[in-house]
Parts: structure tokens; C-alpha cells; sequence
């Protein structure tokens, strides 16, 4: 036993606790996600549900030890109090409507950037997926910043569209729900274009032939077979862009206005202004369930939708 | 239609006054430096299915393609109908294309999926209702109207693809590869379903195919491709008993080509010296060409005779030794040495049962075919 090598006695004693390597496998990203994402969230869920206090950390613990009693203390008034100030639900509406506001001009704009990849030559299409990519070697805080030059009063579109003459004087862009789209949707463009191209270059020329040759205009053709065959692509595309710009912060607190009402704004303020973590705590959590409910819903219909077609 | 066959019979290009239904006049296509198709100008009747028979690379699937319009011409004219097709798009040409691949949309069900060219064109919802119904039962797929093309099986499939491409009531219908994917033995069944489609519907085929088998099944007459052009337009008989040139004759079913020099030119016969077969082969028929000029005699395997006795009065006879013997079930296929080295195929009949074959390797053997078997090839 002892002349093996180190790696098939790591082997076969992980063998005798009934490890095999198939589970391992399975193991390690539950084990990552248990530590860094369930643990945390627990953490969050129990915060939420006790009370604010002038203490450090500044909440009241939910359980205690009285006269040799556990003594649980839930605090439910957290989400109560969001039901009664408007401010939060106009928030979580505002989020949702942005990102999807957001989400379709990314689409709009994406789609025929994917599909023009997509059919570009082969030896083309990595170097145009590069240029796709590229902006992301440049950290995201300077890229949002860049953009305040653009657009601000006295920025670069201004400047050019006075000089030539068009406007009078300078269009009020920054601080604005505008600039918060334009840097929403400059953002994260390539998490729309990248699923997309990856579906549409797999799309058999064949479909677009047979459709041309039964009589269809190219433009019937798109909208019938080549969007119905791309849809989990836009799915897909449109998750990734939905999802994170529904928490943005960082794009609404540099390029948004006064009016711009986002969850993630929020949530900071009762986090880092108000101190409050426990009504912080429960924004985050009921972010959660509004982003996680109506996502395992689209999956449950797709791969309803899957098991049909496949 | 029925009027346009009793006019010109069954043979529409043996007729002088015939007009041609497709006409492909010097029609050539590059991509960049090679030539895929190369100056083919062909001539199609109405109600023909017309094979186009070759191997990979020969060019034969890309004039497919320019006849339904993926490709444009580099040089040349294709004429359906009296119409020329230069400068017309894929949706507006007569033709519909049943694709290799077949090509269903996966996300319809097969009635979408042959309703499709239907509603392209506006007709009316009833009548796309009738022509979808009418074409499922043609092509016996009525039960399968609500699947989609995943739950089919590849015939079915096939099935399918042949009813969408047919629905429009095409002018021409082109087929690539169209029975390609099944195995064997549907293929052999569908062949004749196919032809029998073809001809209650009257629709003029152009079939794309590198099986032999398939082209001599299913066509009126085939075109031979090479290197991007066409080598003998002919019926299946002619191509496979009259080829014109070695290419043909070796590409269409097995064939023994002897190699020789022109002995005797007679009125209605030659003598080709053949040092290879040891004897001057006589074929009975004149060719265009003088004494000594070097031409090939080509003859097939079934249409030889071997024994060990006497052959009787066949006109070309030699000896040899069996080298292979291939039973086949329904023939046996023998390879004989002759005394030079050569090795010639003969196909037999196995026409008696029994236990034993009568040729066993090693033996000695006759060997001969009667005049009119062989064939003079000279390219």
C-alpha cells in the first residue's frame, strides 16, 4: 500500500469515504457556492429580520439566551415598513424599468451586430468578436467616467453639435434617466451580442435557403425562421443584460439625475446614510425574489419549450 | 401535360419539333480561380425527371443551385419556360428545392412547415388548409400533420421535405441528394414512391445524385458530370450499354477495358488488336477512326461467360485463371488471371441451387463474349 503513488492513495482513501471522482467534481462548485453565496444570503435573510439598533454591528441579535430559554426575536416590521413608503416599491419599478427599457435597446442594437459576426467569414469573425470584447480591458469606472465627458453641458457632443451649428446651446444630457441608458446599455452590449452570435452562427444556412426558396422576402425570412431559431439566444442575451442592470449603482449614482430612482441606489442609502442594515438587508432581499421568480419562470417555460422541440 | 406526352411520347428528346421545358445554355461558374461548372448547356422536356450523376466536387450540386438561384451565373443563361431567370431572386423563380439536408424548420410542425410556401405567397386560409391536407395524403403523412420534425423519422422526414418543395406546384423541382440519407432498403422503396409522385403530378424533376443506382431507378434520362462538366447525356440504357468514353463507361457499373490498336476496319465492324487479351477483339460495330490508331475495348462482367468446357460459337474467346470468387447470394463474382496478367471480372448468375460451386480457385478456365457485348471507347 505504502510503495503507491501519492495521488491513487489520495485516490482510493477518498474511495473508502465513498468520493468518487464524478462527485468531486460536483462537489467543489457546491462547496464554493455554499460559502459564497448561500452562507451570505442566510446572513442577509437573518439581518433582515431583526431590529435596528445604535450598536456595533448596529442590530439586535434574533436569537437569546434568557433564563436558560432560547428567546427568538423575528422582526417582520423590515418589510412592512417597505409596503408603506412608497419610495421603495417607485424604486423597484423604476429598476425594473430601466433595465428593461435598457434590455431591448441592447437587443435592438446587438442583434444585428451578433448576426452580421455570425455571417462575416470565418477568419473575420474572431477578430470582430475581439473588437466586440475589447472594451472590457478598460476598467468599468473609467469607462462610466468617459462618458460624463461626452456628455455633459460643456462634453464633447455638445461641443461638436454647437460648432457645427445644429443646436444653440447645450442639450441637457448627464444627470439624466438618458445618460443612465446610454451607459447601461454601452455597458453591457457585449453580454447581449456574445450568446447571440454563439447561436446564430450555429444557424443552418439551409433554413434561410429553404425559406428564400418557398417565396419568402429575406425580411419574412428573418422574422420567421431566423428570430424563432434565435430565441434562446435573445433569452439568454437579455438575461445578461436584465439582470445585473436591475442592481446597478454604480451607472444611475455617477450618469443619473435626482429622478433617477434605482433599487441599488436604495439600497445603498439605508446601507452606508441611514445605517439601517436590517431594512437594507430586506431591499436586497426582496430584490432577490423579484429577479429570481420571474427568472425560474422563463426556464421553466423553456425548458418546457425545449422538451418539445428537442 | 397529358396532352404535352401523347404529343411528343414518351421520349420528348427524340422529338425534332420538342421544346425544351429548361434550357441551361453555356452556363459556367467560378469561385475565383476554379471553375466548378464549366460551359454545360443542357436541354430538359417537360414531365423528364432528369438525373445529374457524378461524383463529389463535379459540379453537379452547384448547377442545382444556379437553377434555383443560391448562385449566381459567372457566364451563360438558364431558361425555365420561356423565361430567362438572370437577375431573379431565389423567392420569385418557378422552382422549389428539396434540400439534402431536408431543411424543415425545426420550430413548425410538418403541416406549418408545408404551409409555409403557401402563406408566402397570400393565398387565401382555406385553400392552404385544402393543399396542405391533400399534399399530407399524397405522400401518406396525414397522421403526422401536429409533429414536429424531431419526432420523425429520417423517411419521414424525407416525406415531408418532398411535400413541402411540391406544394407550390413548382414549375421545376430540384432534389439534392434526395434519398441520400435513408439506409438501403427505404431507399429502394421510396425510389418508386417518388416516381410515382412525379408522374400523377406531372412536375418536370432535376435530380442531383453520385449513386448510379438511384439515377438509373428514378430517371427519364441522366447527365453525366465530371471536373464541371457534362461527359454523355443519355437514357440509363444508353449510358450504361453506348458510353461514349472510358470515364462513363467505368464510372456507370464495373466495366473490363481492354487496351489495343485498331486491326481491321470493316463496314459494320473492327478488329482491335489486344495484346493484353491475346487475341483481336471483334466488335461489331464501325467507329470513326484509322488502322492503328490506339482505342479501348470495354466490356462488362455480366455479359461475359466462363467455363471449363467448351464455349461454343462465341465470337471472342480467350483462357485464364481464377484467381477470386466472390459469392454474392444472387451471382458470384469471379476474377480470372489471364495468361498476360491481366485480371478481367466476370459476373455469373447463380442460376441452379447448390452446395458447391462448379469454379473453384486455381482453375482453368474459358472465358468469352458474344460481338455485341463490347463496346469501342476511344477517349
Amino acid at each position: 500500500m505504502s510503495s503507491l503513488p501519492l495521488g491513487s492513495r489520495i485516490g482510493s482513501l477518498l474511495g473508502r469515504m465513498g468520493l468518487k471522482g464524478r462527485l468531486l467534481v460536483i462537489a467543489i462548485p457546491t462547496v464554493w457556492l455554499l460559502v459564497f453565496f448561500l452562507i451570505p444570503f442566510l446572513v442577509v435573510a437573518k439581518i433582515s429580520f431583526s431590529e435596528a439598533a445604535i450598536a456595533r454591528p448596529p442590530y439586535l441579535p434574533i436569537v437569546e439566551w434568557i433564563d436558560g430559554f432560547f428567546r427568538v426575536n423575528l422582526n417582520f416590521n423590515n418589510y412592512l415598513f417597505l409596503l408603506e413608503d412608497p419610495l421603495y416599491l417607485a424604486a423597484y419599478l423604476g429598476s425594473v424599468k430601466i433595465a428593461g427599457v435598457a434590455t431591448l435597446i441592447a437587443l435592438l442594437i446587438g442583434y444585428p451586430m451578433a448576426y452580421l459576426i455570425a455571417r462575416s467569414p470565418p477568419d473575420q469573425r474572431n477578430l470582430l468578436l475581439m473588437l466586440v470584447v475589447l472594451p472590457f480591458w478598460t476598467s468599468f469606472l473609467l469607462r462610466v467616467y468617459a462618458w460624463i465627458g461626452f456628455l455633459k453641458g460643456n462634453g464633447v457632443i455638445n461641443n461638436l453639435l454647437m460648432s457645427i451649428g445644429i443646436i444653440d446651446e447645450p442639450l441637457v444630457m448627464l444627470q439624466t434617466d438618458f445618460a443612465v441608458y446610454v451607459g447601461i446599455v454601452y455597458t453591457y452590449l457585449p453580454f447581449m451580442i456574445l450568446p447571440l452570435y454563439a447561436n446564430l452562427v450555429k444557424l443552418d444556412e439551409a433554413y434561410l435557403e429553404a425559406s428564400s426558396d418557398l417565396g419568402a422576402l429575406p425580411v419574412t425570412t428573418f422574422f420567421t425562421v431566423t428570430v424563432p431559431l434565435s430565441l434562446s439566444g435573445i433569452i439568454a442575451g437579455c438575461m445578461l443584460v436584465f439582470i445585473p442592470a436591475v442592481g446597478e449603482f454604480v451607472i444611475p449614482a455617477l450618469l443619473g439625475g435626482p429622478d433617477t430612482l434605482m433599487i441599488g441606489q436604495v439600497l445603498w442609502n439605508e446601507f452606508f446614510s441611514n445605517r439601517d442594515w436590517p431594512v437594507a438587508s430586506s431591499v436586497a432581499i426582496v430584490m432577490l425574489f423579484v429577479l429570481v421568480i420571474p427568472i425560474m419562470l422563463l426556464r421553466w417555460a423553456q425548458s418546457a419549450g425545449e422538451g418539445e422541440s428537442r | 401535360m397529358s396532352e404535352a406526352i401523347a404529343v411528343t411520347g414518351l421520349k420528348p428528346w427524340t422529338d425534332p419539333n420538342a421544346v425544351p421545358f429548361l434550357k441551361i445554355n453555356n452556363v459556367t461558374k467560378k469561385f475565383g480561380a476554379f471553375t466548378s461548372v464549366n460551359n454545360v448547356s443542357l436541354e430538359i422536356y417537360k414531365g423528364e425527371i432528369f438525373c445529374l450523376l457524378g461524383g463529389s466536387g463535379c459540379g453537379k450540386s452547384t448547377l442545382l443551385r444556379m437553377l434555383s438561384g443560391f448562385e449566381d451565373l459567372t457566364s451563360g443563361q438558364i431558361i425555365i419556360d420561356g423565361q430567362d431567370q438572370a437577375g431573379i431572386p431565389p423567392y420569385k423563380r418557378p422552382t422549389n428545392m428539396m434540400f439534402q439536408s431536408y431543411a424543415l424548420f425545426p420550430h413548425m410542425t410538418v403541416e406549418k412547415n408545408i404551409a409555409y410556401g403557401l402563406k408566402r405567397d397570400g393565398l387565401p386560409r382555406a385553400e392552404i388548409a385544402t393543399r396542405v391536407t391533400d399534399m399530407l395524403s399524397l405522400v401518406q403523412m396525414g397522421a403526422f400533420a401536429a409533429r414536429k420534425p424531431h419526432q420523425l423519422s429520417g423517411g419521414q422526414r424525407q416525406r415531408v421535405a418532398l411535400a413541402r418543395a411540391l406544394v407550390k406546384k413548382p414549375k421545376l423541382l430540384l432534389l439534392d441528394e434526395p434519398l441520400g440519407a435513408l439506409d438501403k432498403k427505404l431507399r429502394e422503396e421510396t425510389q418508386f414512391e417518388l416516381i410515382k409522385i412525379q408522374e400523377s403530378l406531372g412536375v418536370t424533376f432535376v435530380v442531383v445524385t453520385h449513386d448510379q443506382q438511384e439515377a438509373m431507378t428514378l430517371s427519364s434520362r441522366i447527365g453525366v458530370m465530371t471536373a464541371g462538366k457534362i461527359v454523355q447525356v443519355g437514357t440509363p440504357r444508353e449510358i450504361y450499354e453506348y458510353p461514349q468514353n472510358r470515364f462513363v463507361a467505368d464510372f456507370i457499373g464495373s466495366v473490363n477495358i481492354f487496351e489495343g490498336r485498331i486491326a481491321e476496319d470493316g463496314e459494320s465492324h473492327v478488329v482491335v488488336a489486344c495484346p493484353e487479351a491475346g487475341l483481336g477483339i471483334y466488335v461489331p460495330h464501325s467507329i470513326a477512326g484509322v488502322i492503328g490508331q490506339k482505342v479501348a475495348v470495354a466490356v462488362r462482367p455480366e455479359k461475359m461467360q466462363i467455363s471449363k468446357g467448351d464455349l461454343g460459337d462465341l465470337r471472342n474467346k480467350l483462357s485464364g485463371t481464377i484467381d477470386e470468387i466472390a459469392y454474392m447470394g444472387d451471382s458470384s463474382v469471379y476474377q480470372i488471371r489471364l495468361d498476360s496478367g491481366k485480371r478481367v471480372r466476370v459476373n455469373q448468375s447463380n442460376l441452379f441451387r447448390s452446395e458447391e460451386s462448379s469454379l473453384n480457385y486455381g482453375d482453368r478456365v474459358n472465358l468469352g463474349w458474344a460481338g455485341n457485348a463490347g463496346i469501342v471507347v476511344t477517349s
